[in-house]
């Protein structure tokens, strides 16, 4: 008989389960940028993503993400700039239709604070990134409050002509918010 | 009683007319073209114009409030005055309103104008795309009623000068002295 001895194992999954947050609720998420245009900043978003994030508030460094950009569904500030990002020099968004990020780990940087290790890949080009964020528990809800600096030109987002870093900034602040509910 | 402008006034005309010949044609060109890292940096030096063009207009009309102009030769007309007087008011009136009205639809468009790339204007009105689109009609409305009455600034001047040879052109130029 392997019941007794499975019962309590699937008990306990039960409740380290129950702490987990993985339901992203859309509505409040999101995920925008600031560029700096001629040394102005100007504000950005991604309209549609999926962001699949299991996190338990209380042992955060276990937790994992996986976070994909539909790169066709920027919008940059203007109509013009919307339809040039797209294109070859920037996103190439015909080939390269998503970018994403997949966690390694997570770590604790104190204060509340955490950094998501992981690899970010846009333009067929991957490379380790770290984002740091905090952890907001509210009314059944998680809340991921985070940001990042991408570096536009390590991923060759915005070639030839658009290289030029006194025009754009090569540095971008990506920020997310990601609202996750237990089910 | 001096019958020329002073040199402060004589300077900021000058100056405000030099960046408005500069400003003006690069509005109507940069608009049409391709993006471009070229284009955003016209858009920028055509803000920054825009923005000095208002500072000065404010030093202009502080200096016009407290230092009247010469008269008006007694032999003008009292329609040529009041023509004159008219097209001089709405020139004043448009140093300001144009680079306001370009500075909100900048706002409402959502690009902060930062002067120089140094000073940063405050967003008077937020991100709006019907109030930008509108915004944007309204700039180019008003600099194509600017266009008409420097047109018939220029256009007046010049005949004063030429036609009727009286002191108006010379009064407002930092070279050449009517001999009395």
């Amino acid at each position: 008989m392997k019941t007794p001895f499975i019962l309590p194992l699937l008990l306990l999954c039960t409740l380290a389960s129950a702490a987990e947050f993985k339901v992203l609720q859309p509505q409040q998420s999101s995920v925008n940028f600031v560029s700096k245009q001629m040394g102005v900043p100007v504000d950005g978003e991604f309209k549609k993503f999926t962001a699949n994030i299991v996190l338990d508030p209380g042992k955060p460094e276990k937790g994992a993400a996986r976070i994909d950009l539909d790169l066709g569904s920027i919008d940059t500030g203007s109509q013009e700039a919307n339809e040039e990002v797209i294109g070859k020099a920037w996103f190439d968004a015909k080939t390269y239709p998503t970018a994403s990020f997949v966690s390694t780990a997570v770590k604790t940087l104190g204060q509340g604070r955490y950094a998501a290790l992981g690899k970010l890949t846009i333009k067929g080009k991957t490379l380790d990134t770290q984002a740091d964020f905090t952890i907001e528990q509210k009314a059944g809800l998680v809340t991921l409050t985070g940001a990042f600096i991408l570096k536009r030109l390590a991923y060759g987002i915005g070639s030839g002509i658009w290289s030029d870093t006194d025009t754009v900034a090569d540095d971008v602040l990506v920020r997310f918010r990601f609202v996750l509910a237990q089910k | 009683m001096d019958t020329r402008y002073t040199h402060t006034a004589i300077a900021l005309h000058w100056l405000i007319a030099l960046l408005i010949f500069a400003a003006l044609p690069l509005g109507i060109y940069m608009h049409d073209l391709p993006l471009s890292p070229y284009k955003l940096q016209l858009y920028s030096y055509h803000k920054w114009i825009g923005v000095t063009v208002f500072m000065l207009a404010v030093l202009r009309l502080s200096w016009r409030i407290t230092h009247r102009p010469p008269p008006l030769p007694g032999t003008m007309p009292a329609w040529e005055r009041l023509a004159a007087e008219s097209v001089h008011y709405l020139l004043y009136a448009l140093i300001f309103i144009i680079p306001v009205s370009g500075w909100l639809m900048s706002s409402a468009k959502g690009f902060q104008t930062v002067w120089f790339g140094v000073l940063p204007l405050p967003d008077l009105v937020g991100k709006d795309k019907e109030l930008g689109d509108l915004l944007h009609e309204v700039h180019e409305a008003l600099n194509f009623a600017l266009l008409g009455l420097l047109l018939a600034h220029a256009g007046a001047a010049l005949k004063h000068h030429f036609i009727q040879h009286d002191d108006i052109l010379v009064r407002m130029l930092p070279f050449l002295q009517r001999k009395p």
